[in-house]
Parts: structure tokens; sequence; C-alpha cells
């Protein structure tokens, strides 16, 4: 009896080497600027050539600045530190023959976003990226992991990663969530619960009665920040909702499709199999989350009290108290008191069309509150991007007074313009609320978009309609 | 194989950071992922904690206010080769610049309960070693080092930290992992030894699914 995960693994195991280690064979590998050039440098420093070509698809996110407007190529980027790196993954892509969608191309975005819509990442699929939130395409079913530079290399050099296979945990969400709890809720629940540690050295199926009714953007939010949860590794078995998403986004033809999906259908967890790790979540209870530290896992109800170290176990005294002190939380005894300057809506976690529907209904018709200095949307792809303005989205936020942008990672993390000053305080989409993460002395909470939305509205979080 | 005799025992001072969850954003930030080069990390390792302005990749540690509370920045710590933490080290983003920035600083050996699943096998390709010990072991190190700066000596092949001349504990860590180190094996090159047993699994994926190597 096998999981899900076992089936992956499986399916793609090369060979068992001496160590120990398994090679296991790589369907699909992203790129994007950071983590690439010096894998290229090591490539050709061993004069090898990628192994198969066609497995690596490439696009720059983090870097890029999200004001570019139209016929902007990378020679425009005013960090020339940040210019350098686009560029060199123009080269690396042009030297080697790698398929781009270039700064210029209207398909550019996230890396996790773009996979999926573009129909590269498939059920059943290996796939790797250097980066840590590669485990977002798991959502579709397939074995998707982050990994560095090191790797990177090694399997544009081999087509294979050289890896120890994981253990299995099964999450089970059952239920159905208030309105106003979204899959974003459902995964910051999930960490404050197991801690950020909770999840290292497994794969983590994500399944349950919740799972089955939620849409892929959801699930990939979910499987997004496994991550976050320490697992390298999340998914979800493909069933009728991922069909219907592959063949709508697809390039395959029908027969090819009708062949995959005969296999796909196979692609779950055996009944009896058994995991080393079960959790069941009731997700009916669950209210929205709001993140108050320096870490994932500082995550309560937006109307709960903000802990202290007053009635903390003797271990986390302290870091509730570093926490604390970097987030700027003084005489506050609750997260609704905490009043915001920025508001981020975006990241590969929250910046599908999904995430922009659900935040421009709440602030339809409505004005964002005179305490927010800055509240930005920036949808993950060009193609998100395009068709949120054909159903008119980009004027709601506009007309509320947030600033519609170009993709990319934005505001996540701090290596393009789209950064957080010292001590202002943001609500973020995005999946990480470390110390500096949005800017220098930034303070990050994160929560769902439709916290954001509310929030951006009325300068603080609290009950979103 | 050749062993590289260097890398049998790390002997060193031992700096200490004492909090869980230290995520690879704190030992290296974003700002310095925009270098296209593998090495020279080391001014910028634990950069928000080590000082007290904003930095940018390019400035150089002189030019930079120095944080004289933080541990790295204080003799003997500033020569440390061993950095003692606590739960989840290296948590977060996969970015391997973390470990070149502690490698480029001269650590060798990082102690803690737990690391984070990608930072750990990072470690190892750049000649780091990351041993991970239970809480008490760990709580026991923390008393030894916040007494007075004091040196270990760790025995890469027996697995053993000699935390003095009459203390020692032993650790746990797959053979390949630290082989990679000791023996300062390639991956590339050990896989690519598989090559053709890649290649006959390509062939026979190529026919059993094909919808892996379609194009647009």
């Amino acid at each position: 009896m096998k999981t899900l995960y076992d089936k992956l693994w499986e399916e793609h195991h090369v060979t068992q080497l001496d160590s120990g280690e398994s090679l296991l064979y790589i369907d699909r590998h992203y790129l994007h600027e950071v983590t690439s050039p010096q894998a290229f440098e090591g490539l050709s420093k061993k004069n090898l050539k990628p192994w198969r070509l066609e497995a690596n698809i490439a696009t720059p996110d983090h870097n890029v600045p999200t004001t570019r407007g139209n016929d902007f190529n990378s020679d425009q980027i005013k960090d020339e530190i940040s210019k350098i790196q686009v560029v060199e993954l123009d080269k690396n892509c042009n030297t080697f023959g790698i398929k781009q969608f270039d700064i210029k191309s209207t398909k550019q975005g996230i890396v996790h976003v773009i996979g999926p819509e573009l129909g590269y990442t498939l059920p059943g699929m290996t796939i790797v990226c250097g980066d840590s939130h590669t485990s977002t395409h798991g959502a579709l079913g397939c074995l998707a992991m982050g990994i560095g530079t090191s790797e990177v290399e090694h399997v544009l050099a081999t087509q294979c990663l050289k890896v120890s296979k994981l253990k299995n945990m099964l999450v089970k969400f059952e239920g159905t969530p208030a309105e106003n709890v979204s899959s974003k809720d459902i995964v910051l629940y999930f960490i404050g619960l197991i801690g950020t540690a909770g999840g290292t050295g497994y794969a983590i199926e994500f399944a349950g009665s919740y799972i089955e009714n939620i849409s892929i953007e959801s699930r990939m939010t979910i499987c997004n920040m496994a991550i976050e949860a320490g697992a390298k590794v999340g998914l979800v078995a493909p069933d009728k909702t991922t069909i219907n998403y592959v063949r709508e986004k697809s390039f395959l033809d029908n027969k090819t499709l009708e062949k995959a999906e005969a296999y796909w259908s196979t692609l779950k967890t055996d009944e009896e199999a058994i995991f080393d790790n079960e959790i069941n979540i009731d997700v009916s209870k669950i209210k929205p989350q709001v993140t108050w530290g320096t870490s994932p896992e500082m995550v309560v109800n937006y109307d709960d009290e903000i802990p202290t170290p007053l009635n903390a176990d003797k271990d986390k005294k302290k870091n509730i108290e570093l926490a604390r002190d970097y987030m700027g939380i003084q005489d506050e005894s609750k997260l609704s008191d905490l009043v915001f300057d920025k508001v981020f809506i975006g990241s590969c976690t929250n910046s599908r069309i999904e995430d922009l529907r659900q935040a421009a209904e709440v602030v339809k018709g409505k004005t964002i509150a005179d305490n927010i200095i800055e509240a930005i949307v920036v949808p993950g792809s060009g193609m998100v991007k395009e068709q949120a303005e054909m159903e008119g989205l980009d004027e709601v936020f506009k007309e509320a007074g947030f600033i519609w942008r170009d993709p990319g990672c934005s505001m996540c993390l701090g290596m393009n313009p789209d950064q957080l000053k010292p001590y202002e305080r943001c609500a973020s989409t995005s999946n990480r609320n470390f110390e500096g993460r949005q800017g220098y002395l930034g303070r990050t909470h994160l929560m769902s978009p439709l916290m954001a939305a509310y929030t951006a509205i009325k300068g603080t979080v609290g009950e979103p309609s | 194989m050749k062993s590289n005799s260097e890398g049998l025992v790390v002997d060193g001072i031992v700096s200490y950071i004492d909090r869980d969850n230290i995520d690879t954003d704190q030992i290296i930030p974003t700002e310095y992922l925009k270098s296209i080069k593998k090495f020279g990390y080391e001014d910028y390792l634990f950069d928000g904690w080590r000082y007290k302005d904003d930095g940018k990749l390019g400035v150089k540690k002189e030019d930079r206010d120095i944080n004289s509370d933080f541990i790295l920045n204080n003799k003997p710590y500033s020569e440390s080769k061993i950095l003692l933490s606590r739960d989840n080290f290296g948590c977060g983003s996969s970015r391997e610049h973390a470990v070149w920035a502690l490698r480029d600083f001269g650590i060798k050996a990082v102690i803690a309960s737990s690391f984070g699943d990608i930072f750990y096998n990072n470690c190892f390709k750049n000649g780091v070693l990351a041993i991970k010990l239970e809480k008490n072991n760990i709580e026991k190190l923390f008393n030894l080092v916040k007494k007075e700066a004091v040196e270990f000596s760790i025995d890469l092949q027996q697995k053993i930290i000699f935390l003095n001349d009459k203390d020692k504990i032993n650790f746990k860590v797959d053979d390949h992992l630290i082989n990679r180190i000791i023996f300062g094996l390639d991956d590339v090159d050990i896989s690519l030894k598989e090559k053709d047993k890649i290649m006959y699994f390509e062939k026979n994926r190529m026919i059993s699914k094909p919808w892996i190597y379609a194009n647009e």
C-alpha cells in the first residue's frame, strides 16, 4: 500500500547510489535570475550542457521593478546590481538555448504562477526550482520541491536530483469554513498548529473534504506554504478539478491529454496506506488568521490577544520577547489595536486571479484609510494582469486608492524597489514575516487577500465581510 | 578516494546565537542575493544583526555602522569556526547564499537541535558541517559557551565533539553527507557515472509518458 508521494517517488526513481541516496528523474526545471547564475557558471566550468533543454523554463521575477509599463527591457532596470542579474539570465538563456519568458514578455511573471497557468506544470511530474516555494506546484499532484544552487547545477547537468526519501504526512482538512475564511487562513492556522519545523523531513499530502471542494488556485496557496511548516514538499492528489484546470491551460493535443488523464487518475494514495504522521483539522472552526511576530508560526485569530512573554512557556519566552520588540508591539493587546502603514496584495502565495477577485470585492466602492500610505496590488503574471484588467478589477483597485502594478515578486522580499521603510507596518498576502524580509526593519503581518483588502479600507485588521 | 586531511577535524572558537527559527533571511538578507558570484559573502553574514545600518551589496564592512553588541563583532568570536544555535536553524528560503556567507566568514560547523531541510542539504554541498543534537545536549553546550569563550574540536570521522579535555558528545550524520566534506566529492561527477542508467530511464519515459516531452 503506497501513498501518492511513494508512487511519484518510485515513478521517477532512476537508481540508488552507493551512498544510499537516489537519483530522481526531473521532468520540469524552473529557473529565475537569483539562484541560477552560479549554477550556469558551474556548468560552463565543467564544460557541460543542459541534459534536456526542453525541461527548463526561465523567467525573471525577484528583481524586476513592478512599474515597468510597456516596452521595458532588462537594460532599463535602475538598480545596477539587479540589472546585472536579470541581464545575466538573458545571457545564460541565450547561450544555452533555454526558453525564457523574459522581462518584455506578456507571459512573464512569478515563476510559480506562470508554470501552472502556461501548462508547463502537469500532474505526476517531478518539478524543481532554486526557490523554496516550488512546493506550490504540488497542488496539481506533482512532486515539487525547492533546491539550492548546487542542485540547480546538478539538475541542469544530469536531469536528476540526488536525494533521500522523505517521510509521509497526511493532513486532512474537513468541513466547510466560514465565508470570510480562505485557504490562506487555513494554511496559516495549520502552521500555527504544527510550527515552522513541524513538517521538517516530511512530504505533506493535503486531503479531506475541504481540499476536494476548493480550486487549484486555493490548493496552490496551501502547498506554497508547506515550506513554512518545514516541509519541502506539499501535494494534493489530482482529481476532476485538477484535470479541468489542466485542460483549460494545456497546449497538449486532445489525444495526448486523454492518455495522460488515464494515468493521472491513478495518482492517489492507496486506501490502506500508512502515513508516518496524520493530522485532522476541522476547518469550520477556523477564524481569519493574522501573524503578529517574525515567524509564520506566530499567528493568531484576528480578534485574539497578542501573545506576551508573561504567560508563555519558558522556552518560548525569549522568542516572543524578541518578536514583539522587533514588531514594535508595546501596549497593544490585540492585533486590531495595531495601525498599519502599507498594504501588499501579491506574491507566489496570493497573486492569482481568484485572490485579486476576492480582494476587489472588499474594496469595491470604498477608499483606503487615511493612515495607509501606500496600498499596492501586484498580479502574479502578465496573464493574471490581463485577465484582471479584462474583468475591470484594476479600475476597482485604482478607484479605491490602490496602485496597480506590473507582475513580479515585488514586496514579498526586499530585492526590488518595492520595499518597506524602517518601522513601517504592512498588511501582506505574502508568505514570510521574517525580520527585514520586506525591507530593512520593516514589520510584516501575513494574512489573506480578503483581510489585506479589509485592512487597506479600515486601516486596521478586523472582521472582513 | 583521496581524503582531504584538513577536513577531518574542525577546531575553533564557538560563537552562539540563542534563539529558535533563525531563517536564511537572517543569515543573509535578500539584498546580497543580487550577486552573481559564489564567493565573497563574509561581510554580509547576519547583516541585520551585525550592523546598525541598512547595507548594500559592495559596501565594505569598514564603512558600516557596526553593532558592537553582536557576538561575531567581538574577539575572539570574530574568529569563530563553530556556531551554536537552537531549533530549526536555516529555515525558510532555499538560498545557498546563506551557507556561502557562513563558509566565507570561516564557519565550518553549525550545531543546532534541528535545521531547515534545504539549508541542511546545502551545508554539506559547501563543506559546512551541520550537526543535529538533542535539546538537552544543546542546553548543556549553551551553559558551557555562555560562561566563557571556549573552543571545541570536532572529529568528522569519529563523529565526536570534544568540548574540553574530559567531555565529549557523539553525533549522528549520514556517512554520504560527511564523506562529501571529508573527500570533497562533487555530486555532478558522481551522478554522471550513472549516465547510461539516466539515458535508459529517459528513453522509456519518453515512450510511456510522452506528454512530459511535448513542446508548445
